[in-house]
């Protein structure tokens, strides 16, 4: 993670104090990720993707947009505009798992692969056939 | 008043704006996150929170970084019940004078972990509530100590396997059974007493929303699976979730002005006890033979306990 170079922990002033946003802002509560004034100190513009062993991978085609990964995933990862699942936030994503595990389409459109695995289209070319009951 | 949020369905809930954010440092697969989130996204109003010492806090501010896009303070373990009250009473004080830089009305939510709530900030929640504050109170209840290593607290249930308790040839793990927070809670008259689980969204977000439209205390009982303490797979959070409203140990019900309960989730399926307690490794030596009568006792007081609640809901006491 990057470290903020102005400031160590010993001469920051007692009472820390650490600014969302740099400008003032109104409604945040309306408005999306990509319209707001992140400052520095906000953990967004940090990553934590380098905790991930494993990394969902997401197949649009077989996606109904239920939004129950949007709901319970826990690192506010899945991307979701205009009532459509559109993508998963790879900064911010740990690889828990959860997204593939509450996915009820069948074949899943989300599923676990190895981090190392860079060739995601190669992926969702080979991705499992449909199960049958 | 402001207007509560319209929430009818899942797609559109999934419009609203995250305003807590990622790369904060709680466990992956952690409960926390998801009941912070479905709290925050169920109001548009501007919030001030409050965090007590635990995995919530010192996750989600760690130096130089925020996860909280909204006010947030931390001050100590057992307090974040009356800074909050605190800040309540500023702002009614300052409306009533005139004094206020903004004609905004936030919500005032604390959060604390279980160790906060049922042992250390006890008695700070408790004259929040008998001074009447109108704020929120939230539990998030992993029935163990989790930010320090997994002590007991009196959250605890009977047969856990935590460091201070733990099972082995002498002992089956903590031998007393949990605290009914929510009972002495709605004991204080508060107006709104819920437990909430993340993974009943819809239910949890009703409650939330009737908890910010009620004037006066509330306290939220939200079950929090801790993938860490609990001993599960990461992935499996949502799963043993359901497998602890399904088989009834964490019902969901809520209490009005301390008598009127309501059970808000029957399952279609009561799944039994012996479930939910093999989906996690602190009950892994319940099912030794030694230890089968704990196993009984589990079902037996969940049964008993479930009993209670219907006897209550249709008494209204």
């Amino acid at each position: 993670m990057a470290k903020n170079e102005n400031n160590g922990w010993n001469d920051f002033d007692i009472g820390a104090l650490l600014f969302s946003f740099d400008k003032e802002t109104k409604n945040i509560a309306t408005t999306l990720q990509e319209d707001r004034p992140y400052s520095n100190s906000n953990s967004f513009t940090a990553s934590v993707a380098d905790w991930r062993v494993m990394k969902p991978v997401f197949n649009k085609e077989f996606c109904i947009d239920c939004q129950f990964c949007w709901i319970y995933c826990p690192d506010m990862s899945i991307i979701s505009r205009d009532k459509k699942m559109i993508g998963i936030d790879m900064d911010h994503c740990k690889g828990c798992g959860i997204c593939v595990e509450v996915c009820p389409t069948n074949p899943k459109s989300l599923l676990m692969y190895d981090e190392h695995l860079e060739d995601e289209e190669a992926l969702i070319a080979a991705w499992p056939a449909k199960e049958e009951k | 008043m402001s207007e509560i949020k319209k929430i009818k369905n899942l797609k559109e809930f999934s419009t609203s704006a995250d305003r807590f954010e990622g790369a904060n440092l709680l466990c992956p697969g952690c409960a926390h996150s998801i009941i912070v989130r479905e709290i925050l996204n169920a109001t548009n109003d501007d919030l001030i929170l409050g965090s007590s010492t635990g995995c919530l806090e010192v996750c989600t501010a760690v130096y130089p970084y925020t996860s909280w896009d909204n006010s947030w303070i931390h001050i100590g373990f057992e307090n974040s019940s009356t800074a909050i009250a605190g800040a309540e009473a500023m702002h009614k004080a300052k409306k009533r004078k005139g004094t206020l830089i903004s004609d905004r009305d936030p919500k005032f939510v604390a959060f604390g972990g279980d160790g906060s709530t049922y042992d250390i900030g006890f008695q700070w929640i408790s004259g929040c509530f008998e001074r009447g504050h109108d704020m929120m109170y939230v539990c998030l209840d992993n029935e163990v100590y989790a930010n320090t290593g997994g002590q007991r607290s009196s959250a605890t249930p009977i047969g856990s396997s935590t460091v201070t308790t733990p099972a082995g040839s002498h002992s089956y793990g903590e031998k007393k059974d949990k605290k009914d927070m929510l009972s002495i809670m709605a004991a204080h008259n508060a107006p709104y007493v819920a437990q909430v689980a993340p993974n009943k969204w819809k239910d949890m977000i009703k409650k939330i929303q009737t908890g910010f439209a009620t004037e006066g205390p509330v306290y939220i009982n939200a079950m929090s699976a801790c993938t860490t303490e609990w001993k599960f797979d990461p992935a499996d959070t949502i799963a043993v979730s359901d497998l602890a409203t399904d088989s009834l140990v964490f019902p969901l019900y809520e209490i009005i002005n301390g008598t009127e309960l309501n059970i808000t989730y029957r399952p279609k399926n009561i799944v039994p006890v012996k479930d939910y307690l093999g989906a996690q490794g602190r009950f892994k030596h319940l099912f030794k033979p030694e230890n089968a009568h704990v196993l009984d006792e589990w079902q037996k007081r969940t049964d008993a306990k479930w009993d209670l609640l219907q006897r209550r809901e249709e008494a209204r006491v």
